[in-house]
């Protein structure tokens, strides 16, 4: 058979599985946290070492998949020796630092931005905060007579709707559209103070701007302030219903990329599709196909 | 390629490789997910290098475009790998050791001087040299491509080019560097693996080869034809000579994807006996006597599904199909039950076991494991072995194992479908981002800035043509014509058109393109049609 072709026998197992590179070892970082000890590698922040000991620390503007920016603040921690208070998401670890995760200063720090962020937005669609909120006795009416970021639903496209009165500035949906995941750069912080809002170039439409309608923007929203139509329609209808739903992973129809879909359904209609941010082809992210091209399912189903 | 049909790379690989040449690809669009792992490569330091007639969304994200002329690919090939010689940048050590047909290629590629290549390509001679010098000087190194290599009249032997490239530097078998097909179907790799091929039984084994045939037809308890049967174009040629009179087509739309529409519409409505198989009533489904209704692959029924890196997947049920559809499985049998065969209630992962029983390469991928571990990459031997990261690493053991890869002497054979005065332009059809194929699944989604289809034209062209944005035209090819409005598109060179495949309804780009086909992949050749265009009046 050795005149055969290559591709008529079955290709030959290498002797051994290939594997990638070892990584070069990095050094342990010994710290303490609330009296507690713990070894991270060093590069590792403040927040990896206290997710080790199994604290929970909040974030919001923070996440795994993002460079983090610092903005919300809601994750600082109380660093010894240093003036001020220190966000846990970003501040690499070191040899020999004393943190304090939960003290009272740092517990005060969370309420009062807890306060300032829901006296001033519409928190009422971000998952998970009201819970953190009364953890920490924030009471949000202290600052009621203050300002507040009123804007009107923007829906100039029918695939999501922007609802900026929602909007905490965390940044997690200008980094996902730039540098850490979609590289499509259109959308960034414009304006300062109660001015600064998430903008288009010119604050264009959707339609009118780079915008090439991923959703990974909505995939990272920590507020609902972005939300794909389905559920928003849903929601101002009274018949959205988390409860009601079942979520399936499954492998996306369209290229042979193999992205994971979760898929969120309803009354035997899809409301929404998302993908595991520990996924690896994915990280959570999709393209517009994948996210939104699933209309086609509800052909021949009852409205 | 070299007994295994897959890409040989994983996603994760690519963000750690140092050049990419991305070749008849335009993944920013068509594979938009494998492109984030791409950019994190490019921002960690990879040299992006895009080939294609267009310049397009990728091409912009790279260091070097060459836009060669349509059909070229093999030339652009044969002059990398001279210069990659005559700069003595070749790894000699992996030729050497774990090659064969050295000799005859470099004899073969000696003419293809940069001169020479800049000629026959369009590519000047000091971007090829460039091309080389990178491409074999970086320490890891990957060619991904697309159906710019496939989608032609030599398709398998573009694709051999870009395998003696990688076969030339040794950038195959070994962490970040390999040779990646980017497939378009989120099962083509799948299908492929479980034998709808022509050629090839589950696990990707060869028909004609008797050993391994036996042990299917012991299973199975019936005889399998010991020949290959026939590919999509050879099966249209046999309705053409009336041997293949009845057809069952699954999944598939043939009368609006296949090229030269007007032959496939005389040839599916002239069969004696038509089944189709689908979601939707496609154009084909309306050609045929009997239409089952099937369920949504991907959300309405379970099973297994291969991605571009070899991934096997689950894909699971997420709602019941609508009323009157069927899952695919349900149907297979009850249509086998029927002809005289009870296989019982069919069972997916009963299904799959027996594909593990039969296909080695698969026989460690329970259910159990493909849940929990996120997928697994074929060859993946045994319940305790991890898959493989990347094929062929048998390359670089010594003495090598297993055959020695050959190199294959290939020729540069222009388009089949010539330029001449009268049909002056070269016509290329693809996708777009937010649109897929004809359009069955994604027409009903609403893209916000979906323009629906057109003729796209370099600005030069347009301008010769006295015709604006939105200007309607008449396409015209050797083998009909159709009308559709101008797009102005600055990713185009002079001579240079584009048209996707999505809106049949609209406009059947397919009545212009030609159905010149590879022999042995049974391709045709979408990516270079001759076409001439009318202006119509405003």
């Amino acid at each position: 058979m050795s005149s055969d072709p290559i591709w008529f026998q079955p290709a030959p197992r290498p002797s051994r599985v290939p594997e990638a590179p070892a990584l070069p070892e990095r050094e342990r970082v010994a710290l303490t946290v609330d009296g507690r000890e713990v070894e991270v590698a060093r590069g590792d922040t403040l927040l990896e070492a206290c997710r080790k000991l199994g604290i929970d620390v909040p974030t919001l503007c923070w996440l795994e998949t993002l460079t983090p920016v610092n903005a919300c603040r809601v994750c600082v921690v109380e660093l010894e020796g240093a003036r001020t208070l220190v966000p846990a998401c970003s501040r690499k670890a070191e040899p020999g630092m004393k943190v304090l995760s939960d003290s009272t200063r740092v517990r005060r720090a969370r309420k009062v931005v807890y306060e300032l962020l829901a006296s001033s937005v519409d928190l009422s669609t971000a998952p998970g905060l009201d819970r953190r909120m009364a953890a920490y006795g924030a009471r949000p009416d202290r600052f009621g007579a203050g300002a507040t970021v009123a804007r009107p639903v923007k829906i100039d496209n029918d695939l999501y709707v922007r609802d900026y009165g929602k909007c905490v500035l965390c940044y997690k949906c200008v980094e996902a559209c730039g540098t850490d995941a979609q590289n499509t750069f259109a959308i960034a912080v414009a304006g300062r103070g109660f001015g600064a809002g998430i903008s288009t170039e010119h604050d264009v439409p959707l339609p009118d701007s780079a915008c090439v309608y991923c959703g990974n923007c909505i995939a990272v929203c920590p507020t609902g302030a972005l939300m794909a139509k389905p559920e928003h329609e849903l929601r101002a209808a009274g018949r959205w219903n988390e409860a009601a739903q079942t979520v399936t992973d499954t492998i996306c129809g369209y290229c042979g990329v193999g992205c994971t879909l979760t898929v969120h359904v309803q009354d035997e209609r899809i409301v929404k599709v998302t993908s595991p941010l520990d996924n690896q082809v994915t990280h959570g992210n999709l393209c517009v196909k994948g996210r939104f091209g699933f209309e086609f399912v509800h052909l021949g189903r009852p409205r | 390629m070299f007994g295994a049909g897959g890409g040989t790379s994983s996603y994760r690989e690519i963000e750690e490789t140092d050049c990419v040449l991305l070749w008849g690809s335009n993944a920013r669009e068509t594979h938009p997910i494998f492109f984030h792992h791409l950019l994190k490569g490019v921002r960690r330091g990879a040299r992006l290098i895009a080939v294609d007639p267009r310049r397009t969304t990728s091409a912009r994200w790279a260091h070097l475009w060459a836009g060669l002329d349509v059909g070229s690919d093999i030339a652009l090939a044969h002059a990398i790998a001279r210069e990659i010689v005559a700069a003595g940048l070749e790894n000699r050590e992996f030729v050497e050791h774990a090659t064969s047909g050295f000799e005859e290629y470099r004899a073969a590629i000696e003419e293809w001087t940069l001169e020479r290549g800049e000629h026959e390509t369009g590519v000047p001679a000091a971007v090829i040299r460039d091309i080389a010098h990178a491409y074999a000087s970086a320490p890891r190194a990957m060619i991904c491509w697309t159906l710019g290599i496939t989608e032609h009249h030599n398709a398998v032997d573009n694709v051999v080019a870009l395998i003696n490239l990688a076969l030339l530097t040794g950038h195959v078998g070994c962490y970040g560097s390999g040779l990646n097909p980017l497939r378009g179907q989120n099962n083509v790799q799948g299908g492929g693996d479980m034998g709808a091929l022509p050629d090839r039984l589950p696990g990707f084994q060869h028909v004609e080869n008797a050993p391994l045939r036996e042990r299917f037809e012991r299973v199975w308890g019936s005889k399998i034809p010991p020949l290959r049967g026939w590919h999509l174009s050879q099966m249209f040629e046999a309705m053409e000579h009336g041997e293949l009179a009845a057809l069952y087509v699954i999944g598939e739309n043939p009368m609006s994807s296949e090229a030269d529409h007007r032959r496939t519409r005389r040839l599916l409505t002239g069969l004696e006996h038509l089944v189709v198989q689908d979601l939707t009533l496609t154009a084909t489904a309306e050609a045929a006597d009997v239409v089952l209704p099937a369920a949504a692959g991907w959300c309405e029924s379970e099973g297994t599904v291969t991605s571009s890196e070899r991934r096997v997947q689950r894909v699971r049920r997420a709602l019941p199909p609508p009323a009157g559809a069927r899952d695919d499985l349900e149907i297979l049998f009850e249509l086998a039950r029927r002809l005289g065969h009870d296989w019982g209630r069919p069972d997916p992962e009963a299904i799959w076991n027996e594909v593990r029983s039969l296909s080695p390469v698969h026989a460690g991928m329970s259910y159990a494991r493909l849940a929990a571990e996120g997928g697994l990459q074929w060859p993946c031997y045994d319940e305790s072995h991890p898959g493989e990261l990347f094929l062929h690493s048998r390359l670089w053991e010594r003495p090598v194992r297993g055959p020695r890869a050959p190199f294959s002497v290939v020729a540069h054979d222009p388009p089949v479908d010539r330029l001449d005065r009268e049909f002056p332009i070269r016509l290329t059809t693809g996708r777009r981002l937010e649109d897929y194929n004809t359009g069955v699944q994604t027409g009903r989604y609403a893209y916000p800035r979906r323009r629906g289809e057109s003729l796209d034209l370099s600005p030069e062209d347009a301008d010769r043509h006295g015709v604006r944005d939105g200007d309607r035209v008449r396409v015209v090819s050797r083998r009909g014509s159709v009308e559709a409005p101008v797009h102005v598109d600055e990713s185009l060179r002079p001579g240079l058109a584009f048209m996707t495949f999505h809106f049949p309804d609209q406009v059947a780009t397919n009545v212009l393109t030609i159905d010149a086909t590879d022999p042995r992949s049974g391709t045709a050749e979408f990516k270079a049609s001759a076409i001439r265009v009318e202006p119509l009046e405003r």
